[in-house]
């Protein structure tokens, strides 16, 4: 496996020294998102396996170009997941990427986010550079907090070679409630059971409908149910699949589709279009080809941001722009980690 | 430890022009410089290394703090940040050329928003204080560090604390959104936000456990949780630390996140037993504490489980409480075993390591090894959820050599600490007193990339120079100690 390694590392070295930008890719499922691509193809499905996985240990170490559907299966057989439930987009889905681009599913709320969950990194910089951030242990806070870093940062930074990340056990029982209520009351409820000692891992408003999962041991999840009320919907597992991986009716209509990161308990917004809700309220899609600034002072005065997620015009910026004293620092170490400026260019912001 | 910082001559011509200046915005009881007030700020809860700062400020808003720091970087003046100075580790240790910035007068619980579940605080607010405040509501702050009613949540972010109840509800970087804070050169800035993500970077990650070197923080919004329906703890004994090992492991392999599990040695146990009369038995090689908490269905059922794992794994003692003051009782306990400790020896060095679960039993035998070499005492208490070791070595400072043993028995622990897969420090930060080791931990390509990431915030390195970080030369120095005092001793024993 150190032969790919080397062969990744000459790769970016010889990038570097021509100028040439490379594009980091996985199983390339997630190229939809993000800033447009450009640069030669570097992929990472050679460097695949999983290296370690203990499972009383709740870590697994696997190289950045193994399948999540492997990685799904392993541990699954073994009574665990990936509790942030990361959207596939497709089977060819690695994790690398899924950590690269820092996407977390409906658990998000409960148990963290992909970022929360990244204990370590492997990885070559825009130098070439193999390095070692972080480890295989809970809690470690000998030096800077690379491996987080490298959640979300498309790549920007460096290579991804192998990832050591939590794991949790799977819940013994599961439900999912469904209720009627309308936008602005669902919200409400959303919070409110929140700020209460419910067993809810998931929720989501979407056509009018409220829908909560629960999960844990059989007489918690019975009596919550009973709290709650609504109806037991028959296909639980599969609706919250369906919502993660965008293949909801909402979501097949919607050829432009932004999100919008922002405070939970914001009222509805008054912005044209459909809108999903989930995260408790802290994520809302909205499928409209609508008007960036429009979009992003909105997700501003939520005290969050909003995202070009999938389709529309890219040349308006996918993220949200950051304030220049932010920018700042996040040119720095864009500079310090890829100092040729190779690593997937244009994928967060245009100009780095 | 005994390596205490060289004390620096004070630069009376440079103090009193950083004072004046400091002086021309602050009122003067708000910027110290007489020896006897800034003599109470030299270390911090690592008194082995003392300081004293050339100059002491004491602001009470952001926009002073950030005409400090305008002022220090102008002047090329190093800036120490120090929250309630109840860090274990020297990150708070001042400069004798530098301003040591106390944030304790900024601590105002600034929002409460009970309904979006977060707390908007300033830096100086007690960790305690924010769950105090939030009990109104019904809700609470997660992470808990022993310090709790002492330590501030600016040093809580600075130093990515937890405590004894991350392992289910995480450290300080799982419970904070956003992060206020100037840079050296006093510009504003904001990571995280009210959502639970942010654009571009994750600073905010970056932030925490950054150990006052990146940004002075001003401003925290936290994560508040509901508090638990109720809590429920089981106490087990066993006559042998691998079979105590074993049951950690048996307790997560059946799928359990407990609220807190927790372990001591004979030594920790028999201390603690004498000190507050938890109720421990003092006759046995380990101690177990497992707390379940959640919803009263969902406890009775874990608490039910875990009960038979310990039965299974050889507990020969389990009880569980019955009431919360008895599961108070058996807190107690765990919760006084610094105190406890320090009761039967004159001094004590507490170590921070973390380590692969599957390992615990071996490092504990690997210590009680080391304990025979040094000729030392050691108690230890684990979270042994996630694998965090607190050993206790006793020694007595007024014994000529017990210091320098200390010492290289804790060097000794943390290098086995990495050498098992673990790292130098679960959760008391690196700061001066491990700063060596870190030698060990990382190669120079990664203590580089540590500095180039200081660098993108603060180029001058003005920001807590000399902590967390080693410098390469520094590495080079400790290098060629380290392999010279290993030839000398047992060269002709086998290394493999």
């Amino acid at each position: 496996m150190q032969d790919i390694v080397d062969q990744l590392a000459h790769a970016i070295r010889e990038a570097a020294a021509r100028r040439t930008p490379l594009r980091i890719r996985g199983g390339g499922t997630k190229d939809f998102y993000g800033g447009p691509l450009q640069g030669e193809l570097l992929e990472t499905h050679a460097y695949s396996g999983i290296v370690d996985y203990d499972p009383t240990e709740l870590v697994l170490v696997a190289r950045a170009g193994t399948r999540l559907t492997e990685i799904d299966a392993l541990l699954g057989r073994n009574g665990q997941m990936l509790s942030f439930e990361p959207p596939h987009f497709g089977d060819a889905a690695t994790l690398g990427g899924c950590i690269a681009a820092g996407l977390s599913g409906p658990r998000r709320p409960h148990v963290g986010a992909a970022r929360d969950l990244v204990l370590g990194v492997r990885m070559l910089d825009g130098n070439g550079a193999d390095l070692r951030f972080g480890g295989q242990v809970m809690k470690n806070v000998a030096g800077y907090d690379v491996s987080r870093l490298m959640a979300g940062a498309l790549g920007t930074l460096g290579m991804l070679l192998e990832i050591s990340i939590k794991t949790l056990p799977l819940p013994r029982t599961a439900l999912t409630l469904r209720r009627e209520h309308d936008a602005a009351h669902a919200i409400e409820l959303m919070n409110a059971w929140a700020a209460k000692p419910l067993p809810i891992t998931a929720t989501c408003h979407l056509d009018n409908q409220l829908y909560a999962r629960l999960e844990g041991a059989e007489p918690a999840v019975r009596a919550a149910r009973e709290k709650l009320g609504g109806e037991e919907i028959a296909d639980g597992g599969e609706f919250w699949a369906r919502v993660r991986e965008q293949r909801v009716d909402f979501f097949e209509g919607a050829p432009v589709l932004w999100r919008l990161s922002i405070k939970s308990t914001t009222a509805a917004l008054p912005l044209a279009g459909r809108q999903l809700i989930e995260w408790n309220g802290a994520q809302r899609w909205l499928a409209a080809d609508a008007d960036a600034s429009q979009v992003r002072a909105a997700a501003a005065q939520a005290g969050g941001h909003a995202t070009l997620f999938r389709g529309g015009d890219k040349r308006v910026g996918v993220f949200q722009p950051l304030a220049p004293s932010l920018f700042k620092i996040h040119r720095r170490l864009k500079e310090s980690f890829d100092p040729h400026g190779i690593l997937n260019v244009g994928r967060l912001y245009s100009n780095f | 430890m005994s390596t205490v910082i060289e004390s620096v001559p004070v630069d009376f011509a440079r103090q009193r022009d950083v004072a004046a200046a400091l002086r021309a915005f602050m009122p003067p009881e708000s910027v110290l410089f007489e020896r006897e007030d800034v003599q109470p700020y030299e270390c911090d809860g690592l008194s082995a290394y003392r300081q004293v700062p050339m100059v002491v400020a004491l602001p009470d808003s952001e926009e002073q703090i950030q005409r400090i720091l305008q002022t220090c970087h102008a002047k090329r003046v190093p800036v120490v940040a120090r929250g309630a100075g109840t860090g274990l580790s020297g990150g708070a240790l001042p400069l004798g050329n530098g301003v040591l910035l106390s944030l304790a007068k900024l601590m105002q619980i600034l929002e409460i928003d009970a309904s979006a579940r977060i707390a908007r605080v300033q830096p100086g607010v007690r960790n305690l204080a924010v769950t105090q405040a939030a009990a109104a509501y019904g809700l609470y702050y997660a992470p808990d560090p022993s310090s709790q009613i002492a330590c501030t949540i600016g040093g809580n972010v600075a130093e990515n604390s937890g405590g004894v109840h991350c392992l289910k509800y995480g450290l300080t970087v799982h419970n904070v959104l956003r992060i206020r804070a100037l840079t050296i050169e006093g510009e504003i800035v904001e990571f995280g936000s009210d959502g639970l993500d942010a654009a571009g970077y994750d600073l905010l990650a970056l932030m925490t456990g950054s150990e006052g070197m990146l940004a002075v923080i001003t401003e925290v919004t936290v994560k508040l949780l509901p508090d638990p329906e109720c809590a429920q703890v089981v106490m087990a004994a066993f006559d042998d630390v691998e079979k105590a090992g074993a049951a950690v492991a048996g307790i997560i392999a059946a799928g359990i996140i407990p609220a807190g599990l927790e372990m001591m040695d004979q030594a920790a146990t028999l201390a603690v037993e004498q000190f507050v009369h938890a109720g421990y038995p003092t006759d046995v090689a380990a101690m177990l504490l497992c707390e379940s908490d959640g919803v009263q269905e969902e406890v009775v059922d874990e608490v039910r489980r875990v009960e038979e794992i310990m039965e299974a794994k050889g507990a020969i003692l389990i009880r569980v409480s019955q009431s919360d003051s008895e599961r108070l009782k058996f807190w107690a306990g765990r919760k006084a075993a610094f105190p406890a400790v320090g009761r039967i020896s004159p001094d004590y060095y507490c170590m921070d390591g973390t380590i692969p679960r599957k390992r615990i039993a071996e490092v504990l035998r690997r210590i009680a090894e080391l304990e025979r070499k040094y000729g030392l005492r050691c108690a230890n208490v684990f979270h042994a959820g996630d694998g965090n070791l607190h050993p206790l070595i006793l020694y007595d400072a007024n014994k000529p050599d017990e210091l320098e043993r200390t010492e290289a028995f804790g060097s000794e622990i943390l290098q086995l600490c990495i050498e098992v897969g673990g790292t130098i420090t679960g959760e008391h930060g690196i700061g001066v007193e491990k700063i060596n080791q870190m030698c060990v931990q990382f190669p120079a390509a990664e203590l580089e990339a540590f500095h180039a990431v200081k660098r993108a915030f603060d180029e001058d390195g003005l920001l807590n120079p000399g902590k967390a970080v080693p410098t390469l030369a520094r590495c080079a120095e400790f290098g060629r100690r380290h392999v010279h005092a290993g030839q000398e001793k047992f060269p002709d024993l086998p290394r493999f």
